[in-house]
């Protein structure tokens, strides 16, 4: 293991206002504590590009750190939160020093602390939750309504139809078909699609993935080990983390999205570009996200996803197979699980029915708080 | 109609919800760099300044994107459906997810001017919805 003494400092500490009944949320603690660790250092917040943050045990809210980054007007190529309790504080640097070897980022900011004598009404914890209080009050309780607004937004820019998402339910479903082990391999075609039954307009009923079990685990070691084991091992050449924003309703732009600087990032670590892949598996857990993932991920122009995915492009036998396991919307959800174990079954050959011919690169999207953050992963079949 | 849900103010959001319940919607802006924001938190993301006011918006703006809902995805929504769930650019910049009422559904569309209306919750608390914005006369 490389000796990494020495080679990281803190340049920048501090601390919010302390004390009991303050009467303040944790995260405007939080805060606090960050503006005065900025003036410290001397450091515009635009240094910042890595972010780790511990966030209240008393009011949990969905991607904390991301939403933090959102108050600090930042975007960070790396975030994450750490959920290690009473250790989280020291595991954050933990955190920072790994992140910052492997070269995600150059200036980490760590964040803590919780406001646990401030509670706030019926509220747990100190921290606030803006979904609870400017979501779910006007009846955004789910997924489909959250990514709608974002499709609908993408129909009116670049004129974008609801066929266009239907050949992405019907590939998935195809390829979903040439899977056994996959969760629903009934034939689809785009006539089905468009008579399915509106859920939440733009969205049909086949443009959403069902909720299903099943799970996937891989082993990963280094690549020296790797060659002395079983199996033909399966590289990975790249990864980026991207960042635009935690709530879809004041994201300054709904279209192009995280998937951008993740895939731009993780292009410049594999020394490759779109060119270069030979299968894609983007999380789908609705049709739509396939469609803006493929534009920011550089396989056609910003407004040309809809036209991209037709014709038998994303299909086995296209110029760029998608979701040859099913993705989430045929072969099951898993947190999009499956769609890594898949690649890396394309890239060892064992596809089966469903294998893509002479498939040497792959490239995998993660994402969440509906495309404003994005994980993408690059395998290859070799090193380099 | 009963509506199933009941924001609740929180330390950083109460004085949003104080205006609402005087018929006002409150947007905080920097006293720093003049920008407003919404929802509200405790520093400017433009410049990190802790320093604002609350303003009052003028309630006018556009329809920026918007879904139907038409199945019910929570316990009480049954009722609502369907409704027209939006996202609303204020005439002072800053976007609110909100609702657009008294108005069929098939008639909403992106860029439709709409004003600030008010649906009374409980007695105390009211929230902030729009409709379509009567034309110039």
């Amino acid at each position: 293991m490389t000796n990494i003494s020495g080679r990281y400092a803190i340049v920048g500490i501090g601390e919010s206002d302390l004390g009991r009944h303050l009467g303040r949320s944790g995260m405007a603690l939080q805060l606090e504590a960050v503006t005065r660790a900025l003036a410290d250092s001397g450091l515009d917040k635009s240094a910042i590009d890595g972010l780790v943050t511990r966030p209240s045990h008393g009011s949990p809210q969905f991607n904390y750190s991301a939403v933090l980054a959102g108050r600090l007007g930042i975007a960070p190529s790396y975030f994450t939160d750490v959920a290690l309790s009473g250790a989280a504080s020291a595991a954050m640097i933990v955190e920072a020093v790994a992140a910052l070897e492997a070269g995600l980022c150059t200036t980490v900011l760590c964040v803590g602390g919780d406001a646990q004598t401030s509670r706030s009404g019926p509220r747990r914890g100190g921290l606030t939750n803006w979904i609870e209080d400017f979501e779910h009050p006007y009846g955004m309780m789910g997924a489909p309504e959250s990514y709608g607004l974002a499709a609908r937004r993408h129909m009116h820019e670049y004129g974008t139809t609801s066929a266009q998402f239907g050949a992405v339910a019907v590939a998935c479903r195809k390829h979903a078909g040439l899977n056994p082990a996959a969760t629903f391999r009934t034939p689809m075609t785009l006539a089905d699609h468009q008579a399915s039954r509106f859920v939440a307009e733009p969205f049909r009923l086949l443009d959403c993935c069902p909720v299903t079990d099943g799970a996937a685990a891989l082993i990963i070691t280094s690549a020296e080990r790797a060659r002395d084991l079983a199996q033909a091992p399966v590289y990975v050449r790249g990864l980026g983390q991207g960042f635009t924003h935690a709530e879809l309703p004041y994201a300054s732009s709904m279209t192009t999205v995280a998937s951008k600087s993740a895939s731009q990032r993780a292009y410049a670590m594999a020394k490759l570009g779109p060119q270069d892949i030979d299968l894609a598996e983007l999380y789908d857990c609705f049709t739509y996200v396939v469609l803006v993932t493929l534009e920011d991920y550089g396989f056609c122009a910003k407004g040309e996803g809809g036209a991209f995915v037709e014709g038998g492009r994303i299909e086995l036998g296209g110029a760029l197979p998608v979701n040859t396991g099913g993705g989430l919307l045929s072969q099951g959800h898993a947190g999009g699980a499956l769609l890594v174990s898949e690649a890396a079954i394309q890239l060892r050959g064992a596809g089966g029915a469903r294998q893509v011919a002479n498939a040497a690169t792959a490239i995998v999207s993660g994402q969440c708080a509906v495309t404003g953050i994005n994980v993408c992963l690059i395998f290859g079949k070799e090193p380099n | 109609m009963t509506r199933p849900v009941v924001p609740i103010a929180n330390l950083d959001t109460k004085l949003f919800w104080e205006g609402c319940g005087e018929g006002k919607l409150l947007l905080q802006r920097c006293a720093r760099c003049a920008a407003y924001r919404h929802p509200p938190a405790p520093i400017c993301p433009s410049c990190l300044s802790d320093d604002h006011a609350w303003v009052e918006a003028s309630g006018a703006g556009t329809v920026y994107t918007f879904v139907v809902v038409r199945e019910a995805r929570a316990r009480g929504w049954d009722k609502m459906v369907p409704y027209v769930l939006a996202v609303v650019e204020l005439a002072e910049g800053p976007h609110i997810l909100t609702n657009i009422v008294d108005v069929a559904p098939e008639q909403v569309a992106i860029g439709m001017p709409v004003a600030l209306d008010f649906a009374e919750l409980d007695g105390t608390t009211r929230l902030p919805l729009f409709r379509p914005a009567r034309s110039a006369s």
